[in-house]
């Protein structure tokens, strides 16, 4: 049976900034979602249902707060999914609303992800204790250091090659006016200077805590034809899972994400991603995940990742750019750092990324992860409809 | 209205749950959840690795930490790594999402499950935090006071009585005693009152249990079960969060995905309603126009058995159920979420004719 091909036709995020104390958590996303509605000139009528996501609801206090935020998101009478799967949760909830267009469910869907980290402490919602369980070791960084240093170790890499993502990122989230951290001062020697938090990973290598949302309009053929603005088309998309522990587990290089990958590119008819993928907006929360997961993405072969980061193909102006909007380094949001990477790979192909837009940017790769590296979801989407 | 046909069909060929019980302490989720797992792959014949889509439903909040739902997928024995995906959402709505990918062609089965401790709080105190955060929230006004502001308004409208409030939790208490998985069951004295109008017969148990279904499209599900529940139809819709923008004696939100998912025509022989308070029936038969005729929660319903999470589920679980039996032969499954029947799924089910 044949799927209905999916197109982005509205866009919309919120300037994200560690605390949004202007607006509720419903005056938050509905910022997000009417700059969306207003991307696609639609309005709250056109919309058939609305997926939004998060991460755990402990990061705001609020129990599946889709309940309260249905009236804000103009759900009353509507279809309101809430998807949760951790980090990588953005990029689940855009292909969650997808697949609603894909098997067509409904024609245009509205969906958001958001996190308002100012309302709570993330590192205390993170932290509640579950006996005979491994603690989160002092946050994210503290879980995620050690396979940092295996990767180092496996591949060689020089000790530099974080701050070098970090220095790219930062540059880049310049260019971004939605960006959280706007660094005009920002040089690789700061990087390199600033306190080391979780060995091997500094202070300006980790992302920030950010208020934020992120909102996408996604719809059918007939509503990608009535778009005023280029569409964004999905060429393939999936999501993958592993367990968190156990032996066989490769931290460095999962394979959930290399299968979620190669389903990806299968989908979308890629056969040589490097060549044929012109930018991937990827989810690095600690600049060293750059050349990881070029590699678990095919970008690169096992331990070389680092050496395209070494000589700037992953720069803006680059052979393949990389977050070239600021990415989670620069902008972190956690529930909306998923979907910020989906909505900026669509940016860009739609050529509406502004300042950071790469020239001739036709198909490009949205991805996040989340829980241990153990949730993957990704998307490509490109300037053509998939069959085109 | 009805929903379009489609030309791929999904049904429910598999149905497990665990033994619903005031507190399972000895037990973890995954604990918990780990025989179901098995029974309902069991029930098919098929291994984790042959499903081509898992979708999961629960609450961090009841689980008293972030990320819960993470451990569970361990259990799954998610290895090679599995097409994944959760929602913060009863079970029924991971069904929900678990339908529409199938419908892409993208899987031909589907593995949905959900599961639920209420024991280790006070469940009412964690769900006055689905309140408005800023306004509502802050009084902790609990879920039996405000199902209580439903079944007195339901009274002032003249749509009931307490007599024939109690008449409702007997009537779902009596049937659960064919029901070996209700966490209570036979005649239960109506009881004092919990909060004005309500007694303790009128409001659901509090307890810990776990669900979980196998979806299959077309002849995969033919292979699968002898008698496949087929979902004809499926639709959810949300109303407004604030009570005070509410008719709380009607719900236009369930009468609403019931048209969508083609609940009126032809009319179901049987009715799997997720109504944890006595109050909440009377406002969902209006709804969905259910005449004497039909056969209401012959499980016992929420009022035996409410784990939360995993109720809504069970409920899809229990009209197939009585589909692959052959004890109905077009079943309607009702799952609600949020306070005082803000948000509400039904799906219309139906086996082959005989």
């Amino acid at each position: 049976m044949s799927k209905e091909p999916v197109a982005v036709v509205g866009i919309g995020q919120t300037r994200h900034v560690a605390a949004r104390r202007d607006v509720s958590l419903a005056g938050l996303v509905r910022e997000a979602a009417l700059r969306a509605l207003r991307d696609a000139e639609l309005t709250w009528a056109d919309i058939d249902a609305v997926v939004i996501g998060k991460a755990p609801d402990f990061f705001e206090g609020v129990m599946m707060p889709e309940l309260y935020l249905a009236d804000a998101l103009g759900a009353v009478g509507k279809p309101m999914l809430r998807v949760h799967t951790a980090g990588s949760v953005g990029g689940s909830t855009a292909l969650v609303a997808a697949n609603l267009v894909a098997a067509r469910v409904h024609g245009t869907v509205l969906t958001l992800a958001f996190e308002k980290q100012s309302e709570s402490n993330a590192m205390w919602g993170l932290s509640l204790p579950i006996p005979f369980q491994q603690p989160l070791l002092a946050g994210a960084g503290g879980f995620f250091a050690p396979h940092i240093r295996a990767y180092m170790r496996r591949s060689g890499a020089p000790e530099t090659i974080g701050a070098l993502v970090a220095y790219k990122d930062r540059r880049n989230a310049l260019k971004n006016p939605y960006a959280h951290l706007h660094e005009h001062d920002i040089t690789l020697d700061k990087v390199m200077a600033s306190p080391m938090l979780w060995d091997p990973i500094r202070y300006s290598e980790t992302c920030p805590s950010s208020d934020g949302a992120c909102a996408m309009i996604l719809t059918d053929r007939a509503g990608a034809a009535r778009a005023p603005r280029p569409p964004a088309w999905m060429l393939g998309g999936a999501m993958r899972s592993e367990p968190t522990l156990f032996a066989g587990k490769d931290f460095v290089s999962p394979r959930a994400g290399q299968d979620c990958a190669a389903d990806v590119y299968r989908q979308a008819g890629i056969g040589d991603p490097r060549r044929e993928i012109d930018g991937a907006e990827i989810y690095v929360p600690f600049s060293w995940y750059e050349p990881m997961w070029l590699e678990n993405l095919g970008f690169a072969g096992e331990g070389e990742g680092w050496k395209l980061t070494e000589a700037g193909v992953t720069e803006l102006d680059g052979d393949l750019p990389v977050n070239m909007s600021g990415g989670v380094l620069s902008t972190n949001p956690i529930g909306a750092s998923g979907m910020i990477r989906f909505a900026e790979a669509a940016l860009q192909v739609r050529g509406q990324a502004g300042e950071h837009q790469v020239d001739g940017a036709r198909r490009v790769l949205g991805h996040a992860y989340g829980g241990g590296s153990q949730f993957f979801s990704m998307w490509l989407v490109g300037d053509r409809p998939p069959d085109s | 209205m009805t929903s379009a046909p489609r030309d791929r069909e999904i049904a429910v060929v598999a149905f497990a749950q665990t033994g619903h019980r005031r507190t399972s302490e000895e037990l973890s989720e995954v604990e918990m959840l780990m025989p179901v797992l098995h029974e309902v792959l069991d029930r098919t014949g098929l291994k984790t690795a042959d499903i081509g889509f898992t979708c999961s439903g629960s609450s961090d909040y009841l689980a008293g930490r972030a990320f819960s739902f993470t451990l569970a997928l361990d259990g799954v024995g998610a290895w090679p790594p599995i097409s994944e995906s959760h929602v913060e959402m009863d079970g029924a709505w991971a069904l929900y999402e678990a339908w529409t990918k199938l419908l892409t062609g993208d899987a031909d089965t589907a593995l949905v499950y959900s599961y639920g401790k209420s024991s280790p709080g006070s469940v009412r105190d964690v769900l006055t935090r689905q309140l408005d955060p800023y306004y509502v929230a802050p009084l902790w006004p609990d879920a039996v006071a405000l199902a209580a502001l439903q079944a007195q308004a339901l009274i002032d409208a003249g749509d009931t009585d307490e007599p024939a409030l109690a008449a409702v939790a007997a009537r779902n208490r009596e049937a659960a005693a064919a029901n070996p998985h209700a966490q209570l069951r036979g005649a239960v004295p109506q009881g004092d009152h919990l909060v004005r109008p309500l007694r303790t017969g009128d409001c659901p148990p509090i307890g810990d249990g776990a669900a979980a279904v196998i979806l299959a499209a077309g002849d995969r599900a033919r292979d699968l079960c002898a008698r496949p529940a087929w979902i004809r139809g499926i639709d959810h819709r949300i109303e407004a969060h604030g009570l005070g923008v509410r008719d709380l004696t009607d719900s236009p939100s369930t009468r609403l995905a019931a048209e969508r998912a083609g609940a009126f025509e032809p009319p179901v022989d049987t009715a799997e309603l997720h109504a944890p308070f006595s109050a909440q029936e009377i406002v969902l038969r209006k709804a969905l126009r259910l005449g004497e005729d039909v056969d209401v929660n012959p499980s016992g319903g929420a009022l035996a058995a409410n784990p939360i999470m995993a109720a809504g589920l069970i409920r899809i679980g229990e009209a197939a159920a009585r589909i692959h039996r052959g004890e109905s032969d077009r079943a309607l499954a009702h799952a609600t979420s949020g306070p005082c029947l803000q948000q509400n799924l039904v799906a219309v089910l139906e086996g082959e004719p005989r």
